[in-house]
């Protein structure tokens, strides 16, 4: 069964390659919509039965690796031979993240075909779409750091295509610089900010070869757990390939594309932005979990970083009025989360929040991808309000992903994130502080969510009589009624002990990440008192948090005014995000081009080198006009000059 | 290999030569047939590169012993006893190839050939332009072949001439002062490796088949042998003081061909002036042989200088990419920002050589091969976009993605290659170089891989001012990218995407040759 593993991977590049070659000619969007969404299906077919299969096997048995062809080789004869092959590797944890990406990514693909009707881009859309899960496909099945990293820039090419998508029109709402913004700034400023990223992966790599003489992943694990403890290349590994998903994964500090990577179609920032290619920089880190146990000071780090990163982007979100913005916020902030279980030992935590965000956010966005195609491409949700009578299925589902995110039991999020606060709490890596940091990113969750429902679907209409919001086509409200279902049942695969669950999925992967928490001396925690008293409070705080966030918004709408004209510069600092790009702009970014035009170029290029090199033609020049000066061709001159040579030769002769 | 009792790379080398004087015969008013005579002579010229790719034996090792060279044709060209001075001299006719300058051959003939299509459209006297273009072919392919030094300084300096006058004749509004800064610039350079070349000459001495008696030589292979070099001679021993002017004489020759900064300002004016075609083959040909000769001549004859300004080199090298990056970033030339992207990309080369192990040195020749496909594309995009809108001001542009869209679909393969995207080839040679070059400098080297970001930078806000954004109205009617443009870049997309996903067949069979170079290069460091 194992060996159609491959065709996972090649039915959405088959799509690929047919729809951009041929898209173009065929005119029947149904047809394009099926081809497109096809393809992920069968993917997702194939992915689910090898996914039951796997279940019914021996846990050991699990993992297989399917190698297809070598890719890169340059033999030396040596150890420091290199070999790469094109080869996928199923296990626990690489079938879980192919099901998502396949499964997620064929329900959104399913939207899409309602969403983009009418689009002339429409086949294009389809076709970067394959080429995306085929490139993520690569990204999570590959079985080497050079495939994975093929993949990972892969999906950040398409980022960059479908971010741009529609590159003629203008990016306004809330973008930086308003007004002045396109879409295809946004698809750069993501590419860019990522290849800083992967400037820290591709050292990693570099590090990874030189201290382990592959960059296989079987190979390279095998001989990690032979590293004596403070190795500072270990450290240095951990950091770098953190770097890299930071980059990816919109953390601090390179979290600024994502906001702006909104720019692109809803679909996109539902599946890319958010589902899947956003918690890549998760799942390298799991992969890794073995390199991360041999360097805990990367680990603080992470989870530093990812704690900060959780509550930043929480507190930015409570004042956008972009409602994908608020989203995309909230991907930046959830993501954090998923660091913090990481930074804090917690992996099969980290990667069970990754499932059920995968959920509720792209529940999320979808539900306001529905909002915008109903109100003609609105997206400011003060110009909103009201909604949940016109759109009752977009309401519904969304109030449903907006309670899974809150963290209200027993919808997805709670089960996920409670574990992550738990174990921030509880593991040896954690501590109260990053607990209590996190405990305050969940009220704040909750109070931004209900914000933009209350809103959004909820008081008085507030957007002109010339609109007349209808409910989404049935190819985009199904999709949002199954991930609505999973949203509220996601979170039973994890159900802790202390809830008498047996948190299969914490079983399912404990195979992949048992050398790690070996390396780093864990131990299982029995049930204890203060699981159940933290499980309270933070339901409690999520609580407050919807609460509040009700009053505020819905009863006495007068309150967010006022607090607004009392805070001026807290209210302006959070609206303009911490002027974190506005930073980045004057630091790096004017700096650099002024340097090179001013100083590079236009100085040391054309003044001081050309200057020296037409100076010494110019100096020959000189000289020559002053040598030629002899040769005037008078015929007389020359005579003269001639006759005196000799007299002085004669004078010279008769002297001596 | 033989045809007509003359090996193959004789043929390689001076078929251009025979389709240039056909040309001459040709009446000027008949330029059709001008242009195929061009094209049958670049097309018979690539049917022997691909013969040479299918025969070449993966396994020999070349680069010091003629044993591992193949297709060698050697024979004696010029031998005169008794000049006052000089003694005998003695020069071969010797040719051959190994692992390292067969990529090259490959990627010249390649060039020629799709040089020879982007320059269907030269507006004046295209007789002079054929034969010229023909003429720079045979000295490009010969200094791929040569093995004796003579023999290389000849190619080498045939091709400066045609080079000069292509650019000078046909070239943009400012061509005669990038023609004449060209040639000072190559004319410096050809000077003082002339001036190395005799002080080798003058200290390798070999037994003459025949009788026996010891003789000075040209032979390259000869050259690399330290038991060759005659005790008392000026650059007899190791590490001496003459040795090492005589190795900086060269590299200085080589790095201006590169070009290496500070020699590079040649280098944008020459492209920005020079038509498609010759952008083409300069970048895609011309550069290589800088660091062709540097691999072929300088490491192996100079091995312990080699290690010791391995350093050195590094430096520059990273001087280059980031350099060469960040003046492309300040440009509002297309052409220019593309000029300025070549010195960042050969940067790389540079730095892959410089790790002196074998993933650098691939990774170096690899990126050699890459570079000049990728940015043979770069140039004919450019070419495209003037030949229509008649402007290469960045600025001018804007929304050509919709009303180009198959242009800007072949952009995109071209500009993502250039910034190293993995799954296509420039991806795995940076990498390689990267690689090496991280075990032997390492604070160099993550310098230079800072690169990718401003690789990234450049090429993706030059795509955004040229192809995204509105359309603008002046350049809406400009027609998509025609059949002829097509079969010149669309054959280099295809290479490029195919040596991404299977780099083997062209690794494969450099391999053997490198991994050979490196042993003897390592072999020398005594210092």
């Amino acid at each position: 069964m194992f060996s159609y593993t491959p065709l996972i991977v090649l039915f959405p590049l088959l799509g690929f390659l047919v729809l951009g070659l041929f898209g173009s000619r065929i005119k029947n969007e149904k047809l394009l919509g099926i081809l497109g969404s096809g393809t992920v299906g069968l993917s997702f077919l194939v992915a689910v039965t090898l996914f039951v299969q796997m279940l019914g096997m021996h846990p050991e048995e699990r993992k297989h690796v399917v190698d297809l062809f070598t890719w890169i080789s340059a033999f030396t004869g040596t150890s420091s031979s290199l070999s790469v092959s094109v080869a996928y590797q199923v296990d626990q944890l690489s079938i879980l993240m192919t099901l998502i990406v396949t499964g997620v990514g064929f329900l959104i693909h399913v939207y899409s075909i309602g969403y983009m009707h009418g689009d002339p881009g429409f086949w294009r859309f389809f076709a970067y779409l394959n080429l995306f899960i085929f490139a993520m496909l690569n990204l999570v099945l590959a079985d080497n750091f050079v495939l994975m990293f093929l993949g990972w820039e892969g999906v950040g090419l398409c980022s960059y295509l479908l971010i741009g998508f529609w590159h003629d029109r203008k990016f306004e709402v809330g973008g930086y610089k308003p007004g002045t913004s396109t879409t295809s700034d946004a698809a750069k400023k993501a590419f860019i900010v990522n290849r800083i990223g992967d400037f820290g992966f591709l050292l990693a790599m570099f590090l990874i070869f030189v201290n382990f003489g592959s960059l296989n992943f079987d190979a390279v694990f095998g001989r990690a757990s032979v590293v004596s403890e403070g190795n500072s290349a270990m450290v240095w590994i951990g950091l770098l390939l953190f770097l890299g998903a930071t980059g990816k994964s919109a953390q601090i500090p390179l979290f600024v594309w994502l906001p702006d990577a909104m720019a692109g179609p809803t679909p996109v920032s539902a599946l890319i932005h958010a589902a899947t290619m956003v918690t890549a920089g998760v799942y390298m880190v799991a992969r890794c979990s073995v390199l991360y146990a041999l360097a805990p000071t990367a680990l603080h780090v992470m989870a530093i970083v990812g704690a900060l990163t959780a509550i930043m982007a929480a507190t930015i979100a409570l004042v956008q009025n972009d409602i994908k913005k608020v989203l995309a916020y909230s991907t930046v902030s959830q993501l954090g989360y998923m660091f913090l279980a990481m930074g804090v030992a917690a992996f099969s935590a980290g990667i069970f929040h990754v499932l059920t965000h995968a959920f509720f956010k792209a529940l999320l966005f979808l539900g306001s991808g529905a909002v915008i195609h109903a109100m003609h491409d609105e997206q400011d949700i003060q110009k909103m309000g009201g909604l949940k009578h016109q759109l009752p299925t977009t309401y519904k589902t969304f109030l449903i992903g907006a309670i899974a995110i809150a963290g209200i039991p027993p919808f997805a999020g709670f089960f996920s994130k409670d574990e992550i606060l738990w174990r921030a709490f509880s593991s040896e890596y954690g501590s109260i502080g990053l607990w209590a940091i996190g405990v305050i990113g969940a009220a704040l969750t909750a109070f931004y969510m209900f914000r933009l429902v209350s809103l959004t679907f909820e008081g008085e209409k507030r957007y002109g009589q010339d609109l007349h919001p209808h409910e989404a086509p049935k190819t985009m409200t199904i999709p949002l009624i199954i991930l609505a279902v999973l949203s509220i049942v996601g979170g039973f695969v994890g159900i802790p002990a202390s809830l008498f669950g047996g948190n299969s999925i914490e079983q399912w992967l404990e195979p992949i990440f048992a050398p790690a928490y070996e390396k780093l001396r864990m131990e299982p925690h029995p049930v204890e008192i203060t699981e159940y008293l933290l499980m309270l409070l933070s339901v409690c705080v999520a609580g407050a948090g919807i609460y509040c966030a009700r009053v505020v918004y819905l009863r006495r709408s007068k309150l967010a005014d006022s607090w607004k004209a009392k805070y001026p510069g807290t209210y302006r600092f959070l609206f303009n995000k911490y002027y974190v790009d506005e930073m980045y702009d004057t630091v790096i970014v004017a700096p650099t081009v002024k340097v090179s035009e001013g100083f590079l170029w236009k100085g040391i290029d054309v003044k001081v080198i050309d200057g020296i090199v037409n100076g010494s033609a110019k100096l020959v020049g000189m000289l020559a006009d002053v040598i030629r000066r002899v040769q005037t061709g008078i015929a007389q001159q020359y005579a003269t000059i001639f006759v005196g040579g000799i007299l002085l030769l004669l004078i010279w002769l008769i002297v001596q | 290999m033989e045809f007509v009792g003359i090996g193959v790379l004789s043929w390689i080398t001076f078929l251009p030569i025979i389709g240039m004087i056909l040309i001459l015969f040709i009446p000027k008013e008949n330029q059709k047939a001008m242009k195929w005579t061009a094209v049958a002579a670049t097309f018979l010229q690539l049917v022997l590169a691909v013969m040479i790719y299918f025969h070449f034996n993966k396994g020999s090792l070349g680069i010091n012993t003629q044993e591992g060279m193949q297709f060698v044709e050697k024979m004696s060209w010029i031998d005169i006893r008794g000049v006052p001075w000089f003694g005998r001299i003695h020069v071969d006719y010797f040719l051959g190839i190994d692992g390292l300058s067969v990529p090259m051959v490959i990627l010249t003939a390649l060039i020629s050939f799709i040089a020879v299509f982007a320059s269907w459209k030269i507006p004046k006297a295209l007789k002079g332009y054929m034969a010229m273009l023909l003429l720079l072919d045979t000295g490009m392919m010969g200094v791929f072949v040569s093995l004796d030094f003579f023999l290389f300084y000849v190619f080498w300096e045939v091709m400066l001439l045609p080079m000069y006058f292509l650019i000078g004749i046909w070239g943009g509004p400012r061509r005669e002062y990038a023609a004449i800064k060209f040639f000072l610039y190559t004319l410096l350079g050809s000077v003082l490796i002339l001036l190395a070349m005799i002080a080798l000459y003058f200290s390798v001495t070999v037994p003459d088949g025949a009788t026996g008696e010891r003789m000075y030589t040209f032979n390259m292979l000869a050259m690399m042998n330290p038991a060759n070099f005659q005790p008392g001679t000026l650059l007899a021993g190791v590490g001496t003081y003459w040795r090492h002017l005589a190795y900086i004489a060269l590299f200085i020759g080589f790095a201006i061909k590169v070009p290496i900064f500070p020699f590079h300002t040649w280098l944008p004016d020459a492209h920005v002036e020079a038509p498609t075609a010759i952008s083409v083959i300069l970048a895609g040909v011309l550069l290589k042989m800088g660091t062709y000769g540097l691999l072929r001549i300088s490491y192996p004859m100079f091995p312990e200088l080699a290690n010791y300004y391995s350093w050195a080199l590094a430096l520059v090298a990273v001087i280059n990419i980031i350099y060469g990056a960040l003046c492309a970033m300040a440009q509002q030339d297309f052409k220019k920002l593309i000029a300025y992207s070549s010195i960042s990309h050969m940067g790389i080369v540079l730095l892959g050589m410089a790790a002196l192990n074998t993933q650098g040195m691939i990774g170096a020749v690899f990126q050699m091969f890459n570079h000049g496909t990728i940015t043979a594309m770069l140039f004919l995009i450019v070419g495209v976009i003037y030949d229509r809108a008649h402007t290469r001001d960045i600025d001018a542009f804007g929304g050509l993605a919709i009303t180009m869209p198959k242009y800007t679909g072949i952009m995109t393969v071209a500009f993502f290659a250039a910034l190293g995207l993995p799954g296509l080839s420039g991806f795995l040679s940076e990498a390689f170089s990267f690689l090496g070059a991280f075990q032997t400098h390492r604070v160099l080297t993550i310098v230079a891989t800072l690169g990718i970001v401003l690789t990234a930078a450049y090429m993706l806000w030059t795509l955004q001012r040229v192809f995204l954004g509105q359309p603008n109205e002046k350049w809406a009617s400009l027609p998509d990218i025609n059949g002829r443009e097509l079969f010149t870049l669309v054959p280099l997309a295809v290479i490029v995407l195919v040596l991404g996903i299977c780099p083997s067949l062209l690794l494969d069979l450099m391999t053997s040759s490198l991994n050979h170079l490196v042993e003897v290069v390592r072999a020398g460091a005594v210092l």
